[in-house]
């Protein structure tokens, strides 16, 4: 396989496979034209010399780019099935817990569907000692740590404002007012510069932090302020944006007039767009950048283009903003297909499909049962951990609700 | 860097001062630089983040020297961005360091307000406890000082209103020097207000104080009740006047004119905002049943009202009187050149006594 990952002749930037040509440039002001970009949901052209990149296509070819090519090169067949499999995962899971939101067990979900390729291959670029912040919508990025996916599900039941520990994967909580964890993100690799663990060289000691954050975030003063502050203290971190396309209702046009990865320019990271449909564009630019941090090099910004194949949660619904048409485009360009049609290609038989269905299948019945049989937590549990020190005014009334309750035991006897 | 700090330290902040007297006489300002200083000296990962902080020390020198003594990595001149500072605070105290914080002035914090309301204050409660952002964010805040728009707020209630957060406000040099280390060693994030017209009065310093040892996290010496307890700091029987930071300094002169009408009043140093040490104002409205309260800020829905709301339900058959309050108007904070008329001054605050005792 990895011979066969680099031995296909790239012929230019195949970007008619990556997306489609979007229309010209608004000139002025918004653009208000219903089949401008402000309309269709499209990425503004490419400016300041922003390619895409891509190593894998949507029809299952492997590309070569003289940059990125090399970072995947050392990827087997068995990572390249494993990345696959990882991606049908979380697929399958994504489309449980879609199900279970209707069903009523959850109160709310937001779909990771359409953006396997982005967080799989990124995710996997990653070494156990880095530290990820994720979003919301960073499912796939949790399988790839490691993380039992069903304590993804106690936020969503309305049953924790988190779920999970932490540190156990470092895996931080979902964030949900947006942009505001790619400040933590920098502040931890200021602390991760201030252990030493930046640029010794030593294999198992540098590590980095990875903010994820979607096209809307771009436009928050706090991402800004999180690369200014990762700039000016060559912190070990990589921003991650995925584009896909949608922040709700609003299209990425109205976040920005330029490619977002140019938003990184005037803070001076350097940044790259890849087709974050393809799973190894995304997993070459993610070790790229690691490598960076970790040895010292700063931060990056990546930002992968792809696109939110669902709602922007079970609340939401897209028909009254984006047409079929463009949904159905985004199908064609699948990130999970084409990694199929790679593997087929490169010999890989039926049965590792069947058996990697199976395997989703079978999560997709661990988490149904395990979010069925989550119960709710004691109501007395609201005071717990507001403080982590006594305060005096939680435990007053804390005291006083535990009276109250008790008053209505005493009724009932 | 601590190491080159300690040996590079002045004497009389080297821990051969052990030995020297147990109090010293300091400006209010002076007294938070040496509580910073015996805070990041007893802990490395105690650091200090800011706008002009390091280079300058501060526009009001409070970090004054920090930066030669302890380096540019625990004494970091930031980028112009509160939200920034605040949000990679918590980054840094995710990763096991205790920043300190300092916003220039109260008016600009709000920059910062999402990053103090919607994470730091509520980072452990969503981790059910797995993580603990031990940050300290100092804000010189109060009025007085003859400054432009922005210069001159009071928003402790906005912050006292945050679960999650702890809201202090020291009113002399002592306490000052005590109340930021016992800020730093606290496990939970304070705002720690600064009454910024009072940075140069001077007081006595207790250096090492052994009733209130202070110690990082986890370590023995941290006492969450020291942090919340109010101070009665002139004893009365006729009327409790209770205020906080830069109101201190009125209610001890209205207590003293009072004294001189032959009414004994009783005044308590609040200290802590959030939570508010009820009862030890309740104990003292028991013995006097008469309360005054006052602040610069607006009473409208301020510290004021909550602590009215709560003596008038613990100490209802003791009150002989409403509890007044004194404080600002429900105006932005106005131009220095009237401002003395919107600060609850002496002659304000001896009004509300005789309006009390009138009852």
């Amino acid at each position: 396989m990895a011979a066969s990952i680099s031995s296909h002749e790239r012929v230019g930037v195949r970007d008619e496979d990556a997306a489609p040509r979007p229309p010209a440039a608004p000139q002025a002001g918004w653009p208000s034209d219903p089949g401008s970009a402000a309309t269709t949901g499209e990425n503004p052209p490419p400016a300041g010399g922003f390619e895409t990149v891509q190593l894998l296509t949507p029809a299952g070819d492997v590309v070569h780019h003289e940059r990125y090519s090399p970072w995947v090169e050392h990827l087997g067949a068995a990572d390249l099935q494993g990345m696959y499999q990882d991606m049908v995962k979380v697929r399958r899971f994504d489309q449980e817990a879609t199900a279970l939101q209707r069903q009523g067990e959850l109160g709310l979900w937001a779909p990771s569907l359409g953006q396997e390729a982005a967080q799989i291959g990124s995710g996997r670029a990653l070494a156990s000692r880095d530290y990820v912040f994720p979003s919301y919508r960073e499912h796939g990025v949790a399988l790839t740590r490691g993380m039992d996916l069903g304590q993804i599900l106690h936020l969503f039941r309305g049953q924790d404002h988190g779920g999970w520990d932490p540190a156990a994967h470092n895996f931080h909580l979902y964030t949900l007012v947006i942009g505001s964890h790619t400040l933590h993100a920098t502040g931890y690799a200021m602390g991760i510069q201030r252990d030493g663990d930046v640029g010794t060289g030593e294999p198992d000691r540098d590590r980095a932090v990875v903010a994820y954050f979607g096209d809307g975030a771009t436009s928050q003063g706090d991402v800004y302020e999180a690369m200014v502050f990762a700039a000016v203290n060559n912190a070990p971190v990589v921003f991650f944006c995925q584009n896909n396309h949608w922040a709700i209702s609003e299209p990425t046009t109205r976040q920005s007039t330029v490619p977002l990865a140019q938003r990184a320019t005037g803070v001076g990271i350097p940044s790259v767009r890849v087709d974050g449909n393809d799973v190894l564009a995304s997993y070459a630019a993610t070790a790229e950048a690691l490598r960076r941090a970790r040895s010292g090099g700063g931060p990056t910004m990546i930002e992968a283009v792809t696109y939110r194949m669902g709602a922007h949660t079970t609340s939401d619904d897209p028909t009254k903003y984006r047409s079929r048409e463009e949904e159905e485009r985004w199908r064609r360009r699948d990130p999970i297909d084409r990694v199929r049609a790679l593997l087929r290609a490169e010999g890989t038989q039926e049965e590792f499909f069947t058996g990697a269905d199976h395997e989703a299948e079978r999560l997709a019945d661990q988490v149904r049962s395990y979010v069925r049989a989550l119960r709710p937590p004691e109501r007395e549990t609201m005071f717990d951990h507001v403080y982590a020190s006594d305060h005096s005014l939680v435990q007053r009334e804390r005291a006083w609700f535990d009276t109250y309750q008790a008053g209505f035991v005493e009724e009932d006897q | 860097m601590s190491e080159t700090a300690t040996s590079t330290a002045p004497a009389e902040h080297s821990p051969a001062a052990a030995t020297a007297p147990a109090t010293q006489e300091m400006p209010l300002a002076r007294a938070i630089n040496l509580g910073l200083r015996h805070a990041m000296e007893a802990d490395p990962a105690v650091m200090l983040m800011g706008e002009d902080i390091a280079t300058l020390g501060g526009v009001f020198r409070v970090t004054d020297g920090l930066l030669d003594d302890f380096g540019g990595d625990r004494v970091v001149d930031t980028p112009l961005a509160e939200s920034g500072i605040v949000g990679t605070a918590i980054g840094l105290a995710m990763a096991g360091y205790r920043p300190v914080c300092e916003i220039q002035f109260d008016g600009f914090v709000f920059p910062a307000f999402d990053q103090i309301t919607t994470q730091l204050a509520k980072i452990s409660y969503r981790s059910r406890g797995r993580l603990n952002v031990p940050v300290v964010i100092r804000i010189p805040y109060g009025g007085g000082i003859g400054a432009i728009e922005h210069h001159s707020e009071s928003p402790e209630a906005l912050f006292a209103h945050t679960p999650g957060l702890r809201v202090i406000t020291p009113a002399t040099a002592g306490d000052a020097y005590t109340m930021i280390q016992e800020a730093i060693a606290c496990p939970d994030p304070v705002i720690f207000l600064e009454p910024k017209a009072r940075y140069w009065e001077k007081g006595p310093v207790p250096l090492n104080d052994p009733a209130r040892p202070t110690a990082p996290q986890g370590a023995p010496g941290f006492d969450a009740g020291a942090v919340q307890r109010a101070r009665v700091v002139r004893e009365g029987t006729d009327i409790t006047l209770a205020g906080y930071g830069p109101t201190m300094r009125t209610l001890v002169a209205a207590a003293q004119a009072a004294a001189e009408e032959g009414t004994s009043a009783e005044v308590i140093d609040l200290r802590s905002v959030s939570p508010l040490d009820v009862d030890t104002v309740a104990a003292s409205v028991r013995k006097t049943g008469r309360l005054v309260v006052a602040h610069e800020a607006p009473t409208y829905f301020g510290a004021g009202a909550e602590l009215a709301a709560s003596i008038s339900a613990e100490c209802f058959y003791h009150l002989q009187a409403p509890v007044l309050r004194v404080g600002g108007f429900h105006t932005p904070y106005p131009v220095a050149a009237i401002e003395e008329d919107y600060l609850p001054d002496l002659d304000r605050v001896l009004h509300a006594i005789d309006t009390s005792l009138a009852h």
